[in-house]
């Protein structure tokens, strides 16, 4: 097993605002780990600093020799009504070296085979507005595994997603884990995708800690990172995380629709 | 050949004239090359104030004897990197300061006319442009940087489209969005260099964006916009020019004129369609 990423007391700020303080963090090959904890926690700037787009203030990170890191961006973000087709998305990562910029037969067939695995076969020719929100997202995914990385990072990747392409994107993802492929993502949805992660970071500027969901979803924890009580279920062998108190908001609004 | 009573090929008796239409096609294309960027990554805003930037160059360098090229060469560029860097770190009033810097710029180069130059006869010349005043320095200008823009687009075309499309993912791959948005910086400024003595300060913004918002609207690839919008500019630029002859206009109001009329019709034509893809074009 070899160390992708290494962050050793990683501190990020902007200005004076210390976002990520002191992050102690390894990801080794193969595995899939999700950086949980609330707005404002530090997490997109976790992720910038480990794709190298922001520099830390204090601290290294290590990228192993020769790490090629692909980034899917949140679906929000993408300017969708920008004039590129899928096919022409998927292919933007291959541009080192190419004085003419057609795309060729060698590109467009294994653009087709990406597409076909990814569940959106003839599609190539499409506007990505053309697209259902689900197929937009794996365009992302197919373009960032086009670039044959040795890790996949996904910021929010189930944010603005119905459950249904939530439920596809899971299984998507735990296929390309099962076939080695290495992936960091972030989320704030505790029940619908971290509780289903080999391993948590749970983050609010600092890590809280650090494991299974079974170890690190707990009320002790997850109280220090999101700053408000929860209470931990546990439903099938998995942890169900509940705000504290649900049921007294419940049970206000029913009087007030009763009175 | 006689058309409405009128010889279509009188003009091209005159040296001046057949220069004129050969840099207002050229120069049409060329900014109809770079206006796909432009529209697509909401640098109107920038388009039109770098040429008043440039402006002031110009008028500088007239005054200080200077030749045109040289001196507002160097000010347009230094301009460009400049604005460019600032429309990068997307502050807040990123705009008011390129619009302070550029307007006070385009100020400098009106008072130095006034103080020094031939002040009425070479304000209007630049500001509205002047066939007349085209010399086969131009002519080579407007080709060179035409054939370097179209090498550079080609050769850098995936990181050009990669890098306005999503630049967070594009640096994250491996291309080096600084770099590419330095270069385009230089080739818009390049751009309203050679092409401003024929359009103008006033209406170069025009040619940026008019050509390319009318490919955005006959098509969804932005490989075809690249082939439509410096059609559509250097068509404009052709028949404005000898519509300009014949109907005794100026020449950068008529060339504006037919790209403005060709983004009627086909806004009409597209419909809906046409509509909601240009709708999606932001300015900054």
């Amino acid at each position: 097993m070899t160390k992708l990423v290494e962050c050793r007391h990683l501190t990020c700020a902007y200005g004076n605002a210390v976002v990520v303080k002191d992050v102690d963090l390894a990801i080794t090959s193969g595995e899939f780990v999700g950086v949980v904890g609330p707005s404002g926690s530090g997490k997109t700037t976790l992720l910038k600093a480990i794709l190298k787009s922001i520099a830390p203030t204090h601290g290294h990170i290590d990228h192993s020799p020769g790490l090629r890191l692909a980034y899917v961006p949140q679906v929000e973000t993408v300017d969708w009504n920008f004039p590129v087709t899928v096919t022409e998305v998927v292919v933007m990562t291959q541009s080192q070296g190419r004085w003419w910029p057609r795309i060729t037969n060698a590109e467009r067939s294994a653009t087709e085979q990406m597409l076909e695995r990814l569940g959106l076969g003839g599609l190539g020719n499409r506007h990505i507005r053309e697209l259902s929100g689900g197929q937009q997202q794996r365009v992302f995914i197919a373009r960032a595994l086009f670039h044959q990385p040795d890790l996949l990072v996904l910021d929010e990747p189930t944010s603005g997603v119905d459950v249904r392409t939530r439920h596809d994107l899971m299984h998507l993802l735990a296929d390309l884990n099962e076939g080695g492929m290495s992936i960091l993502l972030t989320t704030h949805d505790l029940n619908g995708l971290a509780a289903h992660l080999p391993r948590l970071v749970c983050l609010n500027t600092t890590v809280i800690a650090d494991g299974a969901p079974n170890e690190v979803l707990t009320p002790a924890v997850l109280e220090q990172t999101y700053g408000a009580p929860m209470e931990v279920l546990i439903h099938g062998g998995m942890p169900v995380v509940l705000e504290h108190g649900a049921d007294e908001i419940s049970r206000r609004l029913s009087r007030r629709s009763a009175s | 050949m006689i058309l409405l009573g009128l010889d279509l090929f009188e003009p091209y008796h005159f040296a001046f004239f057949r220069n004129g239409v050969l840099v207002a096609t050229i120069a049409g294309a060329l900014c109809g090359v770079l206006g796909v960027f432009v529209v697509l990554r909401g640098m109107s805003y920038i388009g039109h104030g770098l040429s008043h930037a440039v402006f002031g160059g110009a008028a500088a360098s007239a005054v200080m004897g200077l030749n045109y090229f040289v001196g507002a060469g160097v000010w347009g560029v230094w301009s460009g990197v400049l604005i460019g860097r600032i429309a990068r770190r997307r502050i807040i009033g990123a705009d008011a300061a390129i619009g302070v810097v550029t307007t006070a710029s385009f100020a400098l180069g009106l008072a130095l006319l006034n103080r020094y130059g031939q002040a009425k006869k070479s304000i209007e010349a630049v500001l509205f442009g002047s066939v007349l005043g085209v010399k086969t320095s131009d002519i080579i200008a407007v080709t060179v940087v035409t054939v370097v823009v179209v090498i550079i687009v080609v050769m850098a075309y995936r990181k050009m489209v990669f890098a306005t499309f999503d630049p967070d993912v594009a640096e994250v791959t491996g291309v080096q969005v600084q770099w590419v948005e330095a270069l385009l910086m230089v080739m818009l400024s390049l751009t309203i260099l050679v092409t401003m003595r024929v359009i103008g300060t006033l209406l170069i913004s025009a040619l940026l964006v008019i050509p390319a918002s009318v490919s955005r609207m006959t098509t969804n690839s932005i490989a075809r916009m690249l082939w439509v919008s410096p059609a559509v500019g250097a068509a404009s630029g052709f028949i404005g020019m000898n519509m300009a002859y014949h109907l005794d206009t100026s020449v950068s109001a008529t060339i504006i004129l037919v790209a403005a009329a060709m983004f009627a019709v086909v806004y009409g034509a597209t419909g809906v369609r046409g509509r909601v893809r240009i709708s999606a074009l932001h300015h900054v």
